[in-house]
């Protein structure tokens, strides 16, 4: 175990854990989106950043490691600077349409906004949206790239399930989507019995057919 | 056990020599083709033949003798000819054409005239042609690491070996590690690959790292728009890079090796495949190099073009069959990288310097170059410089001595604007800092940074917002897509500068810019996304007015954004009846006034400046303005 302080807090937690995970078990949240427990930290969604002891910047918290004595700070400027440039960033390429949304109340994305008072329309950033709205491709889920913000982790969680993810990244900068791999034999695809990419989605950009 | 070695090298070497004199010592004349990707581009191939077909006809015995790069791409296609019977010294041709090469022959080799309106220098000095030593592109270099490029045949082993290629291998098996290790540390080596992390300190932690299959990985993965020095000197001389990377396996403890290269680059494969299983056939690689008990596999692996996968952790991913995307540090890769083992990752040119420093000791590496940069840089110069190709130069000379001296200044008497160093990564430095010393640290104190060796000269006739623009375009497109601020951030300072350059910039734009940029820079994940804002950011330090300009008076300095200029013609200058500029306008925008002048449909227009190119040079009546508003209306009269 070591002995470390968040916000002022004094934290026991056992050597090891990731930063993040620490946080969002002691209550005290640090916004989140690519973190999934038990997998390998991605550190792609660029939003977990805390201010540690030491270091000149701040640093993403899902992929440092608790150590004794750390002295960590959630709410500073610079990190509040980069978590509403990052989420104001996701949302310039989300297609805000809450009221039509099956995520609406329950979505990632809203929860963020509010607690980093970031408008949903965010100012001053052009709007980008990809041309497809649904992608049907797969037997069994409808993918909605407008509506994802590409955290992996219905990959990741993918490949907890299976051993190998059954879906992917694919294409580069801005046109990034998820995609699956288009599988000829359909029998191969675990269906409808598994949904794991389903709940893991924090903005319901993957849903059952 | 070091006897056992030396005799395996010295009958290598032997054979080398005996070859070596056996092509110096044949009373023919020998023919010196430069033949990398840059001399083929030029026509090498169609000269090599000409060279051949000539040869045969005109009954004359040469040797002919393809090389790889010298570096010199503003000459290409290059040939030296070594023609003793003649009694003049070797001679250095520049753009020999098939044509050139045939008169040569009959010339030259036939007649021993070397036909002195066609000669460059001569490549040795004496009394009757000019050395090329003489030129600054010359003499101002200092070759460590392209020393032997252009002067060896890259697809011959025994080239490299008879100009003493491999002996520092032999002088290292006869060393521990350690001493290796201490070697490259004391001669400062910092990595090339642009970060410049001291070498002898990484390959320190990948010996200490615990694991039983180390590897050493060569970054090839070029890819920075306007450079080429890794290729060219896989191309050139793949040996030296071979023989850093054994020293490098020795030294660490790393049985398995990969040179990354990427697969448009089909020469440099070819030739560092075919360098692999020479190196090989003579046991300097592969089980038991040279009688010792030191193993080495060394394996070529094409990377598919990514600009990403220069970053090391995505170079791994790649390797391992994943998706090229960079992954966070720590882990290094010299604690834990390619499968999970220690990893040492360096690029081309660190790897080729690490046999000259083994060569001739730290203390003369240290001796070239500065204090805290030791050695040499080398740089792809491209753009407007009069001698654009790979320079090799001391670290430290400064970015004027280098430009204007080596490179020849800018041509057509344009005035210099500025200077990109470090490709989409680096920066924009204007010419207040052409006195700047060009070492890893003063750059990056600068703004720029040293990067992989690209630089790219502007003049007057640039624009630094274009530039950015060009910049911000080729990282968005490459970015991978993996977070946030990069696959984001890039495509909004991307669509900020498109605005910018269309006439569409608002107030506002430039604090927008510079606040993004300074974000993505913090936030991002790998050093591509970091760096990536770099082109802007100096810019915008440098260049504020020119940003301005484009905002608030819609006006473009260098005359370069296209829906910021107009092309008019000047009543004035343009002469009666002439119709040059109307013959070649590509959408007949040009119409004749009632004089019998011409004048430009603004309307009708794409500003393609095709006409400013045919206009007379003794009339020059088109002229270029920005904003559009300068070019006065001239009205079209009516259709008879």
């Amino acid at each position: 175990m070591v002995r470390l302080f968040i916000d002022n807090k004094e934290i026991e937690a056992e050597a090891g854990t990731p930063l993040l995970q620490v946080c969002l078990s002691n209550d005290i949240y640090v916004p989140n989106l690519c973190y999934l427990e038990g997998t390998k930290p991605q550190a792609s969604c660029r939003l977990c950043f805390v201010e540690i002891e030491g270091e000149d910047r701040p640093v993403t918290s899902c992929t440092v490691e608790v150590r004794d004595n750390m002295v960590v700070k959630t709410d500073t400027e610079a990190v509040r600077r980069l978590q509403r440039t990052a989420l104001r960033f996701l949302l310039s390429t989300h297609h805000v349409k809450c009221k039509e949304c099956p995520a609406n109340k329950k979505c990632e994305l809203q929860r963020l906004a509010k607690f980093l008072k970031v408008g949903l329309r965010p100012k001053n950033l052009d709007r980008h949206l990809k041309e497809t709205e649904t992608d049907k491709s797969h037997p069994v889920f409808n993918y909605y790239p407008n509506r994802c913000i590409l955290c992996g982790r219905c990959i990741h969680a993918c490949k907890r399930e299976h051993g190998k993810a059954l879906l992917t990244f694919a294409k580069r900068g801005i046109d990034t989507v998820i995609s699956f791999y288009g599988e000829e034999d359909m029998s191969r695809l675990p269906g409808e019995k598994c949904i794991a990419c389903v709940e893991v989605c924090p903005v319901k950009a993957i849903t059952l057919k | 056990m070091t006897e056992e070695i030396h005799q395996l090298f010295n009958a290598i070497r032997e054979e080398a020599e005996k070859r070596r004199n056996a092509f110096r010592e044949a009373p023919v004349p020998k023919i010196h083709i430069g033949m990398a990707t840059c001399g083929i581009a030029s026509g090498a191939i169609e000269t090599k033949k000409a060279f051949e077909e000539a040869l045969a006809e005109q009954n004359i015995e040469a040797q002919i003798h393809t090389v790889g790069c010298v570096g010199h791409c503003y000459a290409e296609p290059i040939v030296i000819i070594d023609h003793p019977a003649s009694g003049f010294p070797p001679v250095f041709y520049h753009e020999v054409t098939a044509g050139k090469a045939k008169m040569l022959t009959k010339l030259f080799l036939a007649e021993g005239d070397p036909r002195f309106e066609h000669v460059y220098g001569a490549t040795e000095e004496n009394e009757l042609i000019p050395s090329v030593m003489e030129f600054p592109r010359f003499n101002q270099e200092k070759r460590v690491v392209m020393e032997k490029c252009g002067r060896i045949d890259p697809e011959d082993i025994y080239d490299y070996i008879a100009e003493s290629g491999y002996s520092s291998l032999v002088k290292a098996l006869q060393l521990k590690p350690e001493e290796i290790i201490r070697e490259v540390q004391e001669s400062g080596l910092r990595g090339r690959g642009g970060a410049g992390f001291p070498t002898g300190r990484k390959w320190e932690l990948a010996r200490q790292a615990r694991g039983e299959n180390k590897i050493i990985i060569c970054n090839a993965d070029e890819g920075d728009p306007g450079a080429y020095m890794d290729r060219t000197i896989l191309e050139s001389n793949p040996h030296q890079v071979l023989e850093g990377m054994i020293l490098c396996a020795y030294a660490v403890g790393a049985g398995n090796a990969t040179v990354y290269v990427r697969a448009e680059y089909p020469l440099a494969v070819k030739t560092v495949t075919r360098a692999i299983q020479q190196a090989k056939e003579l046991r300097l690689l592969g089980k038991g190099i040279l009688g010792t008990d030191f193993d080495l596999e060394i394996n070529v692996f094409r990377g598919s073009g990514a600009f990403v996968c220069g970053e090391e952790t995505a170079l791994i991913q790649s390797i391992e069959g994943h998706r090229g995307t960079p992954q966070h540090r720590p882990p290094y890769p010299v604690e834990r990288g390619l499968r999970g083992q220690p990893t040492v990752i360096n690029n081309v040119k660190t790897l080729a310097s690490v046999p000259q420093i083994l060569n001739h000791g730290a203390a003369w590496y240290r001796s070239i170059g500065t204090e805290s940069s030791p050695g040499t840089a080398i740089f792809s110069v491209v753009g407007s410089v009069v001698h654009p190709g790979l320079v090799e130069i001391p670290m430290g000379v400064t970015l004027r001595t280098l430009i204007f001296d080596i490179c020849g200044g800018i041509p057509n008497k344009k005035k210099f604007k500025a200077v990109q160093i470090g490709g989409p990564s680096g920066g924009c430095l204007p010419a207040d800092f052409l006195d700047t010393p060009i070492d890893f640290d003063s750059l990056t104190e600068a703004g720029a940074m040293m990067g992989s060796g690209g630089m790219v000269v502007m003049d007057e006739d640039s624009c630094v917002v274009d530039v950015s623009r060009y910049f911000l375009d080729f990282t968005q497109k490459e970015s991978c897509g993996k977070c946030t601020f990069c696959r984001v951030g890039t495509y909004h300072l991307l669509s900020i500068l498109e605005r910018l350059t269309k006439g569409e910039g608002k107030e506002g734009d430039l604090e927008q810019l510079e606040n993004l940029s300074l974000d993505i820079k913090n936030g991002s994940l790998c050093g591509l996304g970091k760096t990536a804002p770099n082109p802007v950011l100096t810019s915008l330090r440098y260049f504020r007015d020119e940003y301005e300009a484009h905002v608030s008076e819609k006006r473009c300095p260098g005359k370069i954004c296209r829906a910021l200029t107009a092309f008019y013609i000047d009543l004035d200058k343009c002469a009666r009846g002439c119709d040059i500029c109307g013959g070649c306008c590509p959408v007949d925008a040009v119409f004749s006034t009632k004089n019998r002048k011409k004048a430009i449909d603004q309307t009708r227009c794409v500003k393609c400046g095709e006409c400013k190119v045919a206009c007379p040079p003794d009339y020059q009546a088109v002229k270029k303005v920005s904003p559009p508003s300068l070019a006065p209306f001239i009205e079209r009269p009516p259709k008879i």
